[in-house]
């Protein structure tokens, strides 16, 4: 997976049949067949019906209503903290017509009928929330006709409330649960034609609803993927070279297995996957302890390989050296930059960079598994159950279908659960030993072998013209991996532009971060406007809307290219410096800086308000933030906890978190070294607004979090002079005098 | 290995395990309290926050030989149904994004409010800044200590309630 993308949006419920052909002939298949076949009919139902107790009414894969008055509605992907499991489900409910008191929540396995189950990309509601609504209206027609059938009326004079058909005329009425029966025998009508409500008749979307985990995560219950556990359990933990990519020679095995509470101990000679099965150690155990005690006595010899010299302090040289000679590849040519700083006003040079960085779910990676040599049931935290069954099934070679996936709350996300290692690590080990297996990561395994968010270096040149108008604008990126993209802002904003990208060798294992490539990108540009901003002495809110222009929806650049709606930005920004009270006067040491960024089909625009003392210290006194995420918030509650999550990781991320690589590997090994932010380093306030567009509902998982640390970076700037190019914001002096 | 029996949320509960166990994996592995989390196992992060004698403390750092007759109380034995204050206050204000550092944030702010029923802000800041949460829910957690101060002070949590 490209660390720069997160998975791409696979928008099932528009497709038709030509749309369906090119679509899997592209992704190769079964997950997108079993969503066709959800859509346009009822084998999905008759393949759910099989798992439901005889009787119910299951008109399709995500509704079951039980004889007993049961409402269960199930949730396709996982939730790791984006609050899907909620806000799915109350899709449904709104349309089915049912308290949300009364419905019950289950988690899906992986299962062909519902497509991609992959919680990655901010692509959950986007996806999901007109299937849902057609679905639940479909089964609501159903209930209506089978009301109507009972009593002879029209379905046209009945309505459904409260989990109840009701005749308008007759006053009479049937609880959903005496209609089960009727309803299941019933064909399902094609969902595409569900005649939906009108969104000002919503009684459930648009409100504040709490998690449907809530109550067992205050009290402790068993909920997570590490809560897990099976009868005839073992404890696994398994030692990689700390060098990327290193392999076993030796360890140290009949040693380790006399020690108390071993089980057994073997090396996995694992594949040359980088982000799969990599070669390490195993140790198994009778208790998590026992594991991690016996780890302590391990020594392995390993063969590090090639990159065993690697270090940052190298790779920097390495893309300074490559900007000094200015080659990289052409991505972007808009006009001639050159002759646009020729005849600039100002023109402005600076280097930026950003170093690499860990998830750090709180929930160290893990997953418990049951494998034998054609069979596999996998328990585990993961965003991504199908990139754990086709790991499995490929390094294992067990066929898909005897790969069985249960998906477990994850403690945080963040993109790492996208990756499948710590499955097929589990799966491997577990096969190898013959009992179900529970492989548990240290920390120091989470932060040394996580997946980064690559670092990286833009060397940026920009010019004003005398009118004090952004001229032109040459960006040599230097990367990790993958490369800077035609479209990225203010791609296609500025006449004069030339885009270079370059990419440096190394063997570091990459994926995508929450807003992959936005998440830093957003903090390079946003400052760099900013810069220019002030070389003009032009208000930076000023400048960033004469950069939006009027050209309303900017089209991408060739066939993968995203539009880019200026007009809704435009809004979030004019919102934004409104509700912030843009332009007040504020005395030296505080200060307010804008940034927005356009990522997941979301418009956000944010302004950070910040005090620094004059030592340097910083404090976050406010964030505004203004998102434009389309016609309708799903659930209030949610949505404003991931603006809120998003602000203050974004913070987070950009004020301490760096991990340096030298000799090939991670220095830092834990979180006394690996800084997340506390709670007195949050913002102390934090204002969200959603400015309601008319456009589809989009997801909020990601979008909100690129913005923040410009913002921040911008606000520091106008409070005391300081510009910040570098990440973590740590490494800058901001002390003033 | 070594028996030890634990006063665990009132009961008394026996773990054979080696003496320097930690607190932490005895009730996990061995006593099926999974509700106290693992996220650093060096005192870091907290989420393995419980009560000995009524003070909080790192499970992941504390020996089970350490222990003693001493009370522990985990988040499964915080209130009977879920009921104590801050619990309301969390579920009432949806504090949890992933939920998996909130045990040990709860049982922090539980200990922090037994000694000052009405904190302030920076009061609240000091005592949970030892907790991370990879969320960022941290504007709901002080909220929720607030909420949870107003519940008891109003005397609505010291009713005894079912869980909702």
């Amino acid at each position: 997976m490209n660390p720069y993308e997160a998975p791409s949006l696979t928008e099932f419920p528009t497709l038709d049949r030509r749309d369906f052909l090119r679509l899997t002939s592209f992704v190769g298949g079964g997950l997108v067949l079993g969503s066709f076949l959800k859509i346009s009919g009822t084998a999905h139902a008759a393949e759910i019906a099989k798992t439901a107790p005889s009787g119910d009414f299951t008109p399709n894969a995500y509704v079951r209503l039980g004889l007993d008055g049961s409402i269960t509605l199930i949730c396709p992907r996982p939730d790791s903290g984006q609050g899907v499991k909620t806000s799915l489900p109350m899709i449904l409910a709104e349309d089915l017509e049912v308290s949300w008191q009364s419905v019950t929540v289950q988690m899906a396995d992986l299962n062909a009928v519902y497509g991609s189950q992959t919680a990655g990309g901010s692509t959950s509601t986007p996806t999901f929330y007109l299937l849902l609504r057609q679905l639940g209206t479909t089964a609501r027609v159903m209930l209506i006709d089978a009301a109507a059938q009972t009593w002879g009326v029209p379905a046209a004079e009945c309505f459904a409330e409260a989990a109840s058909v009701h005749h308008k005329a007759s006053k009479k009425s049937l609880p959903y649960r005496d209609l089960v029966a009727k309803a299941a025998t019933l064909p399902v009508p094609d969902a595409k034609q569900a005649v939906l409500k009108d969104p000002k008749d919503f009684k459930l979307l648009g409100q504040r609803i709490g998690g449907v985990d809530n109550q067992k995560i205050v009290t402790g219950q068993n909920l997570f993927g590490l809560d897990f556990k099976l009868p005839g359990l073992v404890y696994a933990v398994f030692e990689k070279c700390p060098v990327f990519g290193g392999k076993v020679v030796s360890a140290n095995l009949d040693r380790i297995k006399t020690l108390p509470g071993v089980k057994d101990a073997f090396i996995i000679d694992g594949t040359k996957d980088l982000r799969g099965l990599m070669p390490g150690v195993a140790i198994l155990a009778d208790s998590t302890w026992a594991a991690f005690s016996a780890r302590r006595q391990l020594k392995v010899t390993w063969d590090e390989g090639a990159f065993a010299n690697d270090s940052w302090d190298g790779f920097t040289k390495q893309a300074q050296d490559l900007a000094a000679k200015g080659t990289g590849n052409v991505v972007r040519k808009d006009g001639d930059v050159d002759a646009a700083f020729a005849s600039a006003a100002k023109v402005v040079e600076s280097a930026y960079s950003y170093p690499f960085i860990s998830h750090a779910n709180l929930e160290p990676q893990n997953c418990t598994a049951s494998v034998t040599a054609d069979r596999a049931e996998i328990w585990a935290p993961t965003q991504n159950p199908g990139a754990g069954a086709d790991i499995v099934a490929k390094v294992l070679n067990i066929p898909k279908e005897n790969i069985t996936v249960h998906i477990l709350r994850a403690g945080g996300g963040f993109g790492r659960r996208l990756s499948a290692d710590f499955v097929i690590e589990a799966a491997a080990i577990a096969q190898k030993a013959g009992v179900p297996v529970k492989l548990v990561w240290s920390r120091e395994d989470d932060l040394r072998h996580d997946h980064f968010r690559p670092g990286g270096f833009h060397f940026l040149k920009g010019s004003v013209d005398a009118a004090g108008k952004i001229s032109g604008f040459r960006n040599h990126s230097v990367f990790f991996a993958g490369g800077l993209g035609a479209d990225e802002f203010p791609s296609r904003f500025i006449p004069n532009h030339l885009g270079l990208s370059s990419v440096l060798p190394n063997n570091v294992p990459m994926g995508p971060w929450r807003a992959p490539g936005s998440c830093v990108f957003s903090f390079v540009y946003q400052s760099f406007i900013d810069e220019l901003a002030h070389a003009a002495g032009r208000d930076p809110v000023e400048i960033r809307l004469e950069l939006l222009g009027d050209k309303g929806m900017v089209p991408g650049t060739g066939e993968r290219g995203t539009p880019y709606n200026a007009a809704r930005m435009k809004a979030v920004v004019k919102l934004v410096a409104e509700k912030a009270g843009w332009g007040k006067k504020l005395p030296r040491g505080q200060g307010m800086g804008i940034a927005f960024h356009f990522s997941h089909r979301g418009y956000i625009a944010q302004v950070a308000e910040v005090t620094v003392s004059k030592s340097g210290d910083l404090k976050v006194d406010r964030v505004v933030c203004v998102s434009d995420v389309g016609s309708q918030i799903v659930n209030l509650s949610g949505a404003e906890n991931q603006v809120e999550g998003s602000i203050v990781d974004g913070l987070s991320a950009a004020w301490r978190q760096e991990l340096n690589i030298e000799r090939g590997r991670i220095v830092e090994s834990n979180l006394a070294e690996y800084q997340l932010i506390r709670m007195p380093d949050a913002p102390k306030k934090i204002e969200c607004h959603f400015l309601k567009s008319d456009n589809p509902p989009t997801g909020l998982g990601e979008p909100v979090l690129p913005p923040l640390a410009p913002a921040v970076a911008n606000a520091i700037f106008a409070a005391t002079g300081k510009r910040i190019r570098q990440l973590p914001f740590a490494k800058t002096d901001l002390s003033w005098s | 290995m070594a028996k030890f029996t634990l006063q665990v949320n009132g009961q008394a509960r026996t773990a054979d395990v080696a003496p320097e166990t930690p607190l932490l994996w005895v009730l996990r592995d061995n006593l099926d309290l999974v509700g106290t989390k693992f996220g650093c196992g060096v005192g870091q992060c907290r989420a393995c926050t419980v009560h000995i004698g009524g003070q909080p403390v790192q499970a992941c750092m504390t020996p089970v030989s350490s222990i003693g007759r001493k009370a522990v109380t985990t988040i499964e034995g915080l209130s009977a149904n879920g009921t104590h204050p801050l619990q309301k206050a969390w579920c009432e204000l949806d504090v949890a994004q992933c939920g998996y550092c909130q045990a040990g944030q709860l049982m922090t702010a539980a200990a922090l409010l037994a000694e000052n029923a009405k904190p302030s802000d920076e009061d609240i800041d000091n005592a949970m800044a030892g907790n991370i949460c990879r969320c960022g829910t941290y504007l709901r957690i002080r909220a929720g200590i607030h909420r949870a101060a107003e519940l008891t002070a109003t005397g609505i949590a010291t009713k005894k309630e079912t869980a909702q």
